[in-house]
């Protein structure tokens, strides 16, 4: 016959300061791991807005990134007008060339942020209908103006409406901020492709093609026409496997935050049997009396076992409370290169990683102080004081 | 001091529980000297010997910019300036590049200068005549070789991404060097000749040996104030700031340290302060025993601050053990080849460690010390537990 449940909560209520304190113990464990999920999660759901099915980015074969291709003028002409390629307002097809690269504002306190600068032309905006300006206006073709993703300006100082930036041959106006729908845009900033080309040399050589396809049929039609076409040496994705590829950047972070959680862990389940053990010790004639009204051995390990995963159970739920604040929370992490803003990402989904993981932590450090408790005999346990 | 023995003997009495708090602490406690080490090798560390004669010029803006090949005369010619090399982060992709083996790091550069800059390699003599007379040549880390399988007079095929085009190396040396050597160097040249008219004249970094460590500062200073009104200003900067300044791309890396590093101590606290209440519940009846033979309550308070210092420094001596130790293995990880070198004991990471764990130990104890000094004697001896 079992222990009743009941039995073991009582115990955890009467010992509370411990409970508390060991509980603590495993939640701060928890919302460690919580908070790198929440992490790479809010990164890999910032990253996944910015894609479109219906858009594809092309870049030179090898580079699995805008910032490290190269892509010249003559080859954009030779994609331009692939069939399935989807038609704007002025009648040409919806493909633009692009120059992606990154420039450093330094901050006051003395790190550096580096800033995506994207340049493109008026097709570019055509086809990313879902940015659009929240204050001030579009830049100007052929004016040293630059637009702000929102993320941006509200992030750094230097970069609010209305403010000189440097990089270049020279200064640019921030003459509006836009948003991109809480995508890596609210962390670019975007001008004029002529003349940021110009400026830094790189007329001929620029970054990357995005182009928008009729339909998902003809999207995928122009991704393998593209990508196997030998003469052209390209690669072509559509946008949302561009960016969920660029989510493999936050893996240091995750590998690093689970070894932290790891090892953090095995110091908590030492604490949490640390616990169990003196809870056993002191109820060493509850155990000889429980034995004496005929439970058995494996119904003691049972409900000192059960115990000890109330007791981690307590602490992770603690832990999701503990991690809980952090979602919405804006931070910064570099995504290839350049820093980009999202937000902490707290799903149900990791709420219950972190549980599990709490359940686990638990159990094995309940194991042993169980065994222990169950192995006593019956008379030795009586006269213990 | 004369009571140490009975400290120690108090320690030793609940064996169990003493050394899974020693365990729990320990284990906490090597992550947090982890984060110190890091945090000592990148903010506060004196460079290496040899990495404190090397300066790294790069463009003001970003180290993704270029800066131009005509700088080099002029930067010679700065007194203190010994030798100037070029180098270009080259990119590229050798075989399939999501295996983390194929990724490590690869520069174009002036073989003649390479082991001039950096003296701490060390290669065969005949190996090195064999890289500067071929101009497809490289020569390559001992980690690279021994993770791959490479023996020198193999072919190394790169694809370029940052520089276009199918690059193919024949192995003349493999280097050894003191800290991680994830890396492979070949001539600039090779490159060069591939590269359109007008990407040719710029370079990426400029590596420089000084003559004096003490200089490093005027050095910088002159040459960035040299290039404070040219097209590409400069930023000139020691190698082990240059290395902090790369690693600020992955993200904030000093609040990351610190969240990890508070939560850690955190648990700690929480851990040896439910130990110390536990074992001072226990002993009531002993301290009314004390306190009866004549033991001021300063004694007692004395008694288990102490016995809980005890037992956090013996955590905090294993936890740094172990870290010393997982310090060599992410040495000589990937990540390694970022990190400066750092020496296998270092004097400041373990006094902080341990004062840290002494702390810790003190805070905790603080409360059940206190209500066990201040308790009564017939209290104490009334106690039944």
């Amino acid at each position: 016959m079992a222990i009743p449940i009941a039995y073991n909560l009582r115990n955890l209520v009467v010992r509370k300061t411990t409970t508390l304190m060991t509980a603590l113990g495993i939640a701060l464990t928890v919302a460690m791991l919580l908070a790198i999920l929440a992490l790479v999660n809010g990164l890999r759901v910032t990253l996944t807005a910015s894609g479109d099915p219906l858009r594809i980015v092309v870049v030179r074969q090898g580079s699995d990134s805008e910032l490290v291709s190269n892509f010249v003028r003559t080859q954009f002409q030779d994609i331009k007008f692939k069939p399935g390629i989807a038609t704007g307002s002025d009648g040409q097809p919806l493909a633009s060339l692009e120059m992606v690269t990154i420039i450093n504002l330094s901050r006051e306190n003395d790190s550096d942020v580096n800033v995506n600068v994207r340049a493109l032309l008026g097709v570019g905006r055509e086809l990313r209908p879902n940015v659009h300006i929240v204050s001030g206006r579009w830049y100007q073709p052929g004016q040293r103006e630059v637009v702000v993703g929102r993320m941006l300006a509200q992030q750094h100082e230097d970069a609010h409406l209305g403010k000189n930036i440097r990089f270049g041959r020279g200064e640019w106006r921030i003459v509006g901020v836009m948003d991109g729908g809480g995508g890596s845009t609210d962390s670019e900033i975007w001008a004029d492709l002529n003349q940021v080309s110009s400026d830094m040399q790189r007329v001929e050589i620029l970054s990357s093609v995005t182009l928008k396809a009729v339909d998902a049929v003809a999207a995928k039609a122009l991704i393998n026409d593209i990508s196997n076409d030998q003469r052209l040496d390209l690669s072509a994705v559509s946008e949302q496997e561009y960016y969920a590829r660029q989510t493999s950047s936050a893996d240091p972070i995750k590998f690093i935050g689970i070894f932290v959680a790891i090892i953090m862990a095995v110091g908590s389940s030492f604490a949490a049997m640390n616990t169990m053990y003196a809870a056993v010790a002191r109820r060493s004639r509850e155990i000889g009396t429980l034995r004496v009204l005929g439970f058995s051995r494996g119904s003691i390990l049972l409900s000192f076992w059960m115990e000890a995963v109330l007791l981690s159970l307590l602490g992770g739920l603690l832990g999701c409370l503990l991690a809980l604040p952090l979602n919405g929370l804006t931070t910064q992490v570099g995504a290839n290169f350049a820093t980009m803003a999202f937000a902490f990402h707290v799903t149900p989904e990791i709420m219950a990683v972190g549980l599990v993981f709490a359940l686990v932590l638990g159990s094995l450090g309940g194991l042993f102080p169980a065994r222990m408790a169950s192995r006593k005999e019956i008379l030795t346990a009586l006269r213990e004081v | 001091m004369r009571y140490l023995p009975l400290i120690l003997k108090n320690c030793w009495r609940n064996r169990r529980r003493t050394i899974l708090t020693i365990a729990s602490i320990g284990v906490s406690m090597c992550l947090l000297g982890v984060m110190v080490s890091m945090y000592h090798a990148f903010y506060m560390g004196a460079p290496a010997p040899d990495q404190a004669v090397r300066l790294v010029v790069r463009n003001r803006i970003s180290i993704t910019q270029p800066v131009p090949l005509s700088y080099r005369q002029r930067l010679q010619q700065f007194p203190g300036v010994q030798v100037v090399m070029v180098a270009n982060w080259f990119g590229g992709v050798y075989k399939d590049a999501r295996d983390p083996k194929n990724q490590f790091a690869r520069f174009a550069i002036d073989p003649e200068k390479l082991f001039q800059i950096y003296g701490e390699y060390r290669i065969p003599e005949d190996q090195k005549q064999a890289f500067l007379r071929e101009r497809t040549a490289c020569v390559i880390g001992r980690d690279v070789a021994d993770s791959l399988h490479l023996k020198v007079g193999d072919r190394l095929p790169i694809k370029g991404d940052i520089f276009p085009g199918d690059f193919e190396f024949t192995i003349r040396g493999i280097f050894d060097s003191p800290s991680a050597s994830q890396v492979m160097y070949f001539n600039r040249e090779y490159v060069e000749q591939s590269m359109s008219e007008r990407r040719r004249g710029f370079v990426g970094l400029y590596y420089m040996r000084i003559d004096d460590p003490a200089h490093s500062g005027r050095i910088a200073e002159a040459i960035d104030s040299e290039y404070h009104n040219a097209p590409y200003q400069t930023k000139t900067e020691n190698e082990q700031a240059f290395v902090v300044g790369f690693l600020a791309l992955l993200g904030d890396v000093k609040m990351f340290l610190f969240a990890i590093s508070a939560a850690v101590m955190f648990t700690i606290l929480l851990v040896s302060a439910n130990t110390m209440a536990m074992s001072v519940r226990e002993r009531v009846r002993e301290i009314g025993v004390l306190k009866t033979l004549g033991f001021t309550n300063g004694a007692i308070l004395g008694l288990i601050l102490g016995e809980a210092c005890a037992i956090s420094v013996a955590g905090g001596l294993l936890g740094y053990l172990i870290s010393t130790f997982l310090m060599q293995v992410v040495a000589k990880s990937p990540v390694g080849g970022f990190l400066p070198a750092m020496p296998l004991i270092e004097i400041p990471v373990a006094a902080a460690c341990i004062a840290i764990a002494a702390a810790i130990g003190l805070i905790s104890s603080l409360v059940p010390a206190a209500g066990a000094s201040r308790l009564s004697i017939v209290e104490a001896l009334r106690s039944t537990d």
